[in-house]
């Protein structure tokens, strides 16, 4: 029993990330690298917490609607400005935004602080998080062959050729932005009903990095990708924790190092990320025969 | 007053030496290490476990800790940047390699140094204090503010004078071009993630000194001020970077005065981003590199 708890917490976690890195994929596809979302997360973390603690009574289905509802409508007002900046320019102002908004929690006294909202009810189960990977996966899915999703393409390989073509850029962008920040809104609410607290410090830099980092491990050229690198990169550290228990390893900076390896390794061997290895084998194999 | 922009300069300084080096690293590359924190703490022990453990002099631990830091630097370029060149998509690759970098480094100081604060011995630095106007300065933050300020000159003219700075613009402008003129290009940007490397070192090293307390992730709360400073002051600009990161540190020291401690970022990062949608190209810029 033990046994099946701990794994379904990391199940869990795998599709809570998995949804994260796929809302960095969303504006990804169309060539944005923006790294707002650990602050659109918290505000749909925050947003459902206080429905759930101040109003009870209310549908979960809705409390998960309102928490990727409200970063996709601040995400317009972000996106207006910045969205006319370029890679890593882009990259640092969606930085500095998701900043300003963990700060701005942290400073916010209705939401109890750098401390945050605690005893929220677990009304996150497993299922909840599947059919809402599920449901992101199909709607990205379909994008992808369809009008937009050339559109979108054409944009991410080159805007100033997709403009003089007659796509909207500015209109498919924002459009991106604010999917990515539905997105990881849905994420923050799913996983503050599944960790009992939202807390500022759990949104910082570091974690949107992660997230870009399964993504791009994952493989961005299949919508998909980002849901295995997340899956992989969420996985390893506790294969590692029992490999190292059963090597005699020492936990801790063992596991980090190799954490740290795997993944240089993959970045440089793997430039189109997990999602190419079987293309790959099938390469090599037909290559043998 | 006056003391508070002693205190801002002081900061500032640090800030500005680590900012440096990031910026010549993107200048040339046009990729952010985000491995450059790593280097700044993995240098701080260095000179710690050359003081500490060694009995060394201060004096001598710093610059073999600058040299250490450099040779990272190296190390950093060989395993995770020099693989990815001419990938079309090394910029976010580059990224990423340089944070596995990052995580390996701290593994191997945590591995080392364990993950607690550890402290420079007592007597390492004579303790004394001097007045300038109103205010009170310790010998320690002037020789920080002095040694930032002569490293960053040398970097200034040797980036402008010498034949290796010479090689390293041209590369940062053009590594074809470079290239077609004779520039070793791969050279040229080993030598300047050594350069980087090394004053993200001293860095580490000052700010090690100043605030008395090392651990592996001293680095993480430098890295996103570091780019606070590099977008304030032009992406690339090396004096726009000294300038951003002597305004950053002031404004830092009046938030916290005015506003209290948990205003401290609050204000870094709004001026970050106001920059950013204001002027992109920041202080000191040049307007195309908008465009990269």
């Amino acid at each position: 029993m033990d046994l099946f708890l701990a794994y379904q917490s990391l199940l869990a976690f795998v599709g809570i990330n998995g949804l994260l890195a796929l809302s960095v994929y969303a504006t990804l596809s169309c060539g944005q690298l923006s790294l707002a979302n650990a602050g659109f997360m918290a505000i749909g973390a925050y947003t459902g917490a206080l429905i759930t603690l101040h109003a009870k009574g209310v549908p979960f289905v809705a409390v998960l609607a309102a928490s990727a509802l409200a970063p996709a409508i601040v995400a317009v007002p972000l996106g207006l400005p910045v969205l006319r900046l370029r890679g890593v320019f882009l990259a640092i102002a969606t930085v500095g935004f998701g900043e300003v908004v963990r700060l701005a929690f942290v400073n916010w006294d209705y939401t109890n602080g750098a401390m945050g909202l605690v005893a929220i009810p677990q009304r996150t189960k497993l299922w909840t998080i599947a059919l809402s990977l599920a449901l992101t996966l199909f709607v990205l899915g379909r994008l992808r062959g369809s009008r937009t999703g050339y559109a979108l393409e054409a944009i991410r390989e080159d805007e100033t050729a997709a403009r003089t073509m007659g796509i909207y850029t500015t209109g498919h962008k924002m459009a991106m932005l604010v999917l990515g920040a539905a997105i990881a809104g849905l994420a923050g609410g799913l996983e503050a009903h599944f960790t009992f607290m939202v807390a500022p410090g759990t949104y910082r830099f570091e974690r949107v990095v992660e997230w870009l980092v399964q993504a791009v491990v994952g493989g961005t050229a299949a919508f998909y990708g980002p849901v295995v690198g997340a899956a992989f990169l969420t996985v390893l550290p506790e294969v590692l924790r029992e490999a190292g228990a059963r090597l005699g390893l020492a936990p801790g900076p063992f596991r980090l190092f190799l954490n740290g390896a795997i993944l240089l390794a993959v970045i440089l061997y793997l430039p189109n990320g997990l999602v190419s290895l079987p293309a790959r084998f099938r390469r090599r194999a037909a290559g043998l025969a | 007053m006056g003391q508070q922009v002693l205190n801002g300069i002081f900061l500032g300084s640090i800030y500005a030496l680590f900012a440096v080096g990031y910026t010549l690293v993107f200048g040339v590359l046009d990729i952010l290490n985000l491995a450059h924190q790593a280097v700044f703490m993995l240098a701080a022990f260095v000179a710690l476990a050359l003081v500490a453990d060694a009995h060394l002099s201060l004096w001598v631990a710093l610059p073999l800790a600058v040299v250490a830091g450099g040779l990272i630097g190296i190390v950093l370029e060989r395993l995770a940047f020099r693989p990815l060149r001419g990938r079309a998509d090394s910029n976010i690759s580059g990224l990423i390699s340089s944070l596995a970098m990052a995580t390996v480094f701290e593994a191997i100081a945590l591995q080392i140094f364990g993950p607690d604060i550890s402290r420079f011995p007592q007597d390492t630095f004579p303790d004394r204090v001097i007045q300038i106007g109103g205010a009170t300065a310790s010998l320690l933050q002037i020789c920080i503010v002095a040694i930032s300020v002569v490293l960053m000159a040398v970097l200034t003219l040797l980036l402008a004078r010498t034949r290796l700075g010479r090689q390293i613009r041209a590369v940062a402008e053009s590594p074809r071009a470079a290239r077609i003129l004779g520039v070793n290009v791969d050279r040229a940007i080993a030598m300047a993630f050594f350069l980087s490397s090394a004053l993200g070192g001293a860095a580490g090293v000052l700010f090690g000194l100043a605030f008395n307390s090392i651990s592996p992730d001293v680095g993480r709360g430098v890295e996103l001020k570091g780019l606070a400073v590099i977008i304030l002051g032009g992406m690339g600009s090396i004096p726009g970077a000294v300038i951003a990161g002597f305004a950053l540190g002031v404004i830092e020291v009046f938030t916290v005065a005015q506003l209290g401690s948990s205003f401290r970022d609050v204000v870094s990062f709004a001026v970050l981003f106001l920059v950013l949608i204001a002027r992109p190209r920041g202080l000191l810029g040049r307007a195309a590199a908008r465009e990269a």
